[in-house]
């Protein structure tokens, strides 16, 4: 029971994250129909100069309380992030925006290039590591002593995504810029008939989602203590996994599709191994039951294949309900 | 007119140069020739500067074999696969396994090289029946996780049974053998040393011919011309009679049989394999020659994967002795530039020229053209 | 007002299409309801109604861009029902769209080559090896394509781009694309819009110059000069339902149909004079 607990909660924590990043990709896909390949990127930069401005507050001679720390570390990569946004569709995506879907999704893939190796160059090619500024706290949720624990920095991640979350909503739907994003992704010549400004919308649509980016980012590093100049890639298409398990270009579905793809990895990757394990068959064949007397744990599928289950699901989801949990069709009609 | 072997001749005549055309059939041939002459000759002359670039020269020609088998799927049929160099990397497996100490089993290689093919196209159509109905980018996604998922598998399946000895790959496989001639060692002949690397050289051009000559003829045929509709408006070419999910299915299978057959000779070719040779990356790189060298059209995407792997040989014997005559120290490491350069591509390319280096006129015309004149159509949904 | 057919199926006259009952919603909105028709052998038959009435819907259904919700279809003597659109035309009924969806960046002739590919059976190997059979073949699909094309009066213009063609000829070139599947019952939809008088003139020779070939032609169109002049039975849809079927003339002075076109009032006065 505490081991399922503690995967419950390093799930929900994980799952926090990848609803931000999930957010970020299902709201420039319901606005432009365009995944941006490039916005895996985008929370790694978040993640590597929020690590510049830590390690140098950190290291100064009259050090800030951590929390301070951490949150200018945050305030540095936001607006850095979302330059990057803007900059990104400006740049790349607008020119494009009536080519034919290849050719956005091969700029994507370029710009997630240059940036990757830009911060290869800028900060480094190895994984830097997270100043730990801010005590690890854990809290014990059972009573007994090796029982499932919650730190202060899940607890951060998941209020903080929460918050987020919220927000977001309450721009998208209490807002005029909201109704302004929400008529350009509904129709966007329309939306520019009735005098809304859809280059500014879009642009602001990457803007935020760069801003969302940039926290997780943050996130990322200060949970795992550590930032890589890869991290975004994998990072990315998880969250793109997320996005479509909860039906793309769908806002609840991102952050519903994140959570369950959070909890489906980390219970995933805790118990896979138990499920598969060929020991629990080993009084079908002798050779098994020789060979588990020494090794208990023959396990087909181990925590290793812990990266697949996101393509997994993402394969499943397309093939077999290709809206998503919540949200709309995505293959071509027969 | 006999439009169809008129067609044909343009696409031959492309290799006899700029001046071939179907009025002076005589021009496309000595070109033909004199290329041929050059092709043949290459080898040594690149044995002066150095053995390597004969190796180097090898493996771009099995790029080329990855980007034409790609640019049936990609170019051809029109769909998008990102995830391509896992049916490389099956053909390459199953080579390795069944031609070395691993699992001591050493089949001859026309053996193994068909059963690579076939694996990789069983592959290509489990994955292609249930996705190929996707839209586009979602294609796209999905064949990335698919490539991922087997590398990942690759690189894991030394537990608990060791089929593919994880992340450590496949040594010592066997080179290929015909008759007494071993592909490994270097036979002497009229006077000329016949490297490995040389003997591999030569087998790969004439496979490379044969590939060519089934790229040009599957394009001008009633296959092709299915595709290319399949491309242009996928709701009329059903109207019309055609099974488009066979079809794409189709592309998707031989496209995965040319990236098997390759895989294969990498195998025998390199002597060791590993996951390492088959990441994500390199799936881009095969797409980015593709695209950038001219979707659909057979001689731009050879242009295109003959740059893309030059290029960084190239950049590696620039780059650094430059930097270090500039800034007295190597600053960026050719790798990372030659990635650099790569991204800046692709971009630039979408942006200015997203037909490619040498565009098919086709594929020119949508992208350039767009769709006009009322043949816009929007079928009732 | 519909009689089935006594003869015989093969017989000019028999039966070539039956509709029974198709219906067809989408979400809150009925496109057909419980419609009925029975298309004869050698016939040039028209499908009129307001817009909206659900008729290129009916096209829709028949050719397996959707699937009926209730109904089915008799082709030929055969059921025909739940197949997707390249198998309805592999049975022998082919389309033109409302839109005109030509391959746009492809020629003419390639154009009616490709609806060739259902009659034709040259496969990978055929294509790759280039043996005399394929070859035979390829042959046989230019020349019938060049055939298509002057039989429309659009051969001079074979070697152009589909989408540089007036758009005339666009017209008669889907025509041509469509009768290269060599179909039983030629469905088009709207295939007089946008063209002036000589030009619909033009059209009209076009489809009895079909007809007399033995192909069954459905006719959705709004230009009522032109099916009263060529279609011989007429189905008039509204809102879904039909209200009339016969034979042009009669059905153009059917109360319901009237009251359709023109509204209710217009077809009292009508039936008070």
């Amino acid at each position: 029971m505490d081991i399922f607990l503690q995967q419950l909660i390093n799930g929900l924590t994980l799952g926090s994250v990848y609803a931000i990043v999930a957010l970020g990709y299902t709201m420039v896909y319901g606005i432009i129909q365009l995944i941006n390949f490039a916005h895996g990127e985008v929370v790694m930069i978040g993640a590597m100069v929020a690590y510049s401005v830590i390690v140098a507050l950190a290291g100064a001679s009259a050090p800030l309380p951590p929390l301070a720390i951490v949150l200018l570390g945050a305030l540095v990569a936001v607006p850095v992030c979302m330059a990057v946004g803007f900059t990104l569709e400006r740049v790349a995506y607008r020119p494009l925006r009536k080519a034919p879907r290849l050719a956005p999704l091969i700029t994507a893939i370029g710009l997630s290039i240059i940036l990757q190796h830009l911060a290869m160059i800028i900060w480094s090619r190895n994984p830097l590591p997270y100043p730990q500024v801010v005590q690890s706290v854990s809290y014990h949720i059972t009573d007994t002593p090796n029982g499932a624990t919650i730190t202060n920095v899940q607890i951060a991640i998941i209020v903080v995504s929460v918050a987020m979350m919220a927000g977001l909503t309450a721009l998208v739907y209490r807002t005029k810029l909201g109704i302004a994003m929400r008529a350009t992704a509904q129709n966007q010549a329309v939306a520019g008939l009735m005098g809304i400004d859809i280059n500014r919308v879009i642009a602001l649509t990457f803007v935020i989602a760069g801003g969302l980016g940039s926290v997780a980012g943050v996130m990322v590093g200060s949970y795992y203590g550590v930032a890589h100049y890869q991290m975004g890639f994998l990072l990315g298409l998880k969250a793109f996994s997320a996005a479509v398990l909860g039906g793309i270009g769908n806002l609840a579905g991102a952050m519903l599709g994140g959570i369950l793809l959070g909890l489906i990895e980390a219970l995933g990757a805790g118990y896979v191994g138990d499920f598969t394990n060929l020991c629990h068959l080993a009084s079908w064949s002798d050779a098994l039951a020789k060979r588990c007397e020494t090794d208990p744990n023959v396990v087909l599928f181990g925590s290793n294949y812990q990266d697949v289950f996101a393509f997994i699901v993402l394969i499943l989801v397309l093939v077999f309900r290709p809206s998503g949990l919540l949200g709309e069709r995505v293959s071509d009609r027969a | 007119m006999d439009r169809a072997s008129d067609a044909s001749l343009k696409s031959y005549a492309g290799v006899g140069g700029f001046v071939a055309s179907r009025r002076h059939p005589a021009f496309a041939w000595i070109g033909v020739i004199l290329v041929a002459l050059v092709l043949i000759a290459l080898p040594f002359a690149l044995a002066t500067i150095g053995t390597a670039w004969v190796r180097i020269t090898n493996l771009a020609i099995l790029f080329v074999f990855l980007a034409l088998g790609l640019n049936i799927v990609v170019g051809f049929a029109g769909l998008l696969d990102l995830g391509y160099i896992a049916f490389y990397a099956v053909g390459a497996y199953v080579y390795a396994l069944l031609a070395s100490p691993h699992f001591n089993l050493h089949l001859p290689f026309w053996a193994i090289l068909p059963l690579g093919a076939a694996v990789a196209c069983m592959f290509g159509v489990l994955l292609g029946a249930p996705t190929l109905k996707l839209r586009g980018d979602y294609l796209a996604i999905v064949t990335l996780g698919f490539g991922e998922i087997i590398r990942i598998f690759l690189n894991n399946l030394s537990q608990p049974v060791n089929i593919t000895n994880g992340p450590q790959g496949v040594t010592l496989i066997d080179p290929f053998r015909i008759g007494t001639i071993n592909f490994r060692n270097t036979d002497t002949f009229a006077g000329l040393a016949f490297t490995g690397p040389i003997k591999y050289y030569y087998l790969l051009l004439v496979v490379l011919v044969v590939v060519i000559v089934i790229n040009l003829r599957l394009q001008d045929s009633r296959i092709g011309r299915a595709w290319e509709a399949i491309r242009e408006d996928e709701v009329a070419a059903r109207a019309m009679g055609i099974n488009t999910r066979n079809m794409k299915l189709l592309a998707f299978a031989m496209g995965a049989s040319f990236g098997g057959i390759a895989g294969g000779m990498f195998s025998a070719m390199q002597g060791f394999i590993s996951p390492e040779s088959f990441i994500l990356v390199e799936s881009i790189m095969v797409l980015a020659m593709v695209v950038l060298g001219g979707m659909g059209n057979i001689w731009g995407v050879i242009l295109g994967a003959l740059l893309l792997s030059f290029a960084p040989e190239v950049l590696r014997y620039t780059v650094e002795p430059v930097q270090r005559a500039m800034f007295g120290r190597m600053l960026v490491e050719p790798e990372v530039i030659r990635m650099l350069l790569f991204g800046f591509a692709l971009v630039l390319m979408m942006l200015f020229r997203p037909a490619g280096i040498l565009p098919s006129a086709t594929r020119k015309r949508e992208l350039e053209g767009g769709r006009t004149n009322g043949v816009q159509g929007a079928a009732p949904r | 007002m519909t009689t089935t057919s006594a003869l015989p199926a093969e017989s000019p006259g028999a039966s070539l299409l039956v509709g029974e009952g198709i219906s067809k919603r989408f979400g809150g909105v009925q496109a057909l309801a419980d419609v009925s028709f029975d298309i004869r052998r050698g016939e040039i038959y028209g499908l009129i109604g307001p817009n909206g009435a659900g008729k290129t819907t009916l096209f829709n259904v028949l050719t397996g861009i959707y699937a009926p919700d209730g109904g089915r279809f008799t082709f030929d003597g055969q059921p025909l029902g739940g197949q997707k659109p390249n198998d309805v035309a592999a049975r022998g009924i082919a389309r033109t769209f409302q839109n005109i969806r030509l391959f746009a960046n492809l020629s003419a002739l390639e154009n009616v080559m490709i609806g060739r590919h259902v009659r034709t059976r040259a496969g990978v190997f055929g294509a790759m090896l280039r043996n005399a059979r394929t070859l035979a073949e390829e042959r046989d699909i230019e020349r019938r394509s060049y055939e298509l094309l002057d039989y429309v009066g659009v051969a001079a213009r074979a070697n152009d781009l589909a989408r540089h063609l007036p758009y005339g000829d666009q017209r008669r070139l889907e025509i041509a694309r469509a009768l290269a599947t060599d179909p039983k019952l030629l469905a088009l939809d709207e295939p007089a819009a946008g063209m002036n008088a000589t030009e619909t003139a033009s059209l009209s020779k076009l489809l009895r110059a079909i007809r007399e070939g033995g192909t069954t032609i459905l006719l959705i169109e709004h230009d009522m000069k032109l099916v009263m002049s060529l279609c011989d039975r007429v189905l008039v849809l509204d809102y879904g339902k039909k209200i009339a079927e016969g034979v042009a003339a009669d059905v153009q002075k059917d109360p319901a149909v009237v009251a359709a076109y023109l509204g209710g009032d217009v077809a009292l006065h009508l039936k008070g004079t």
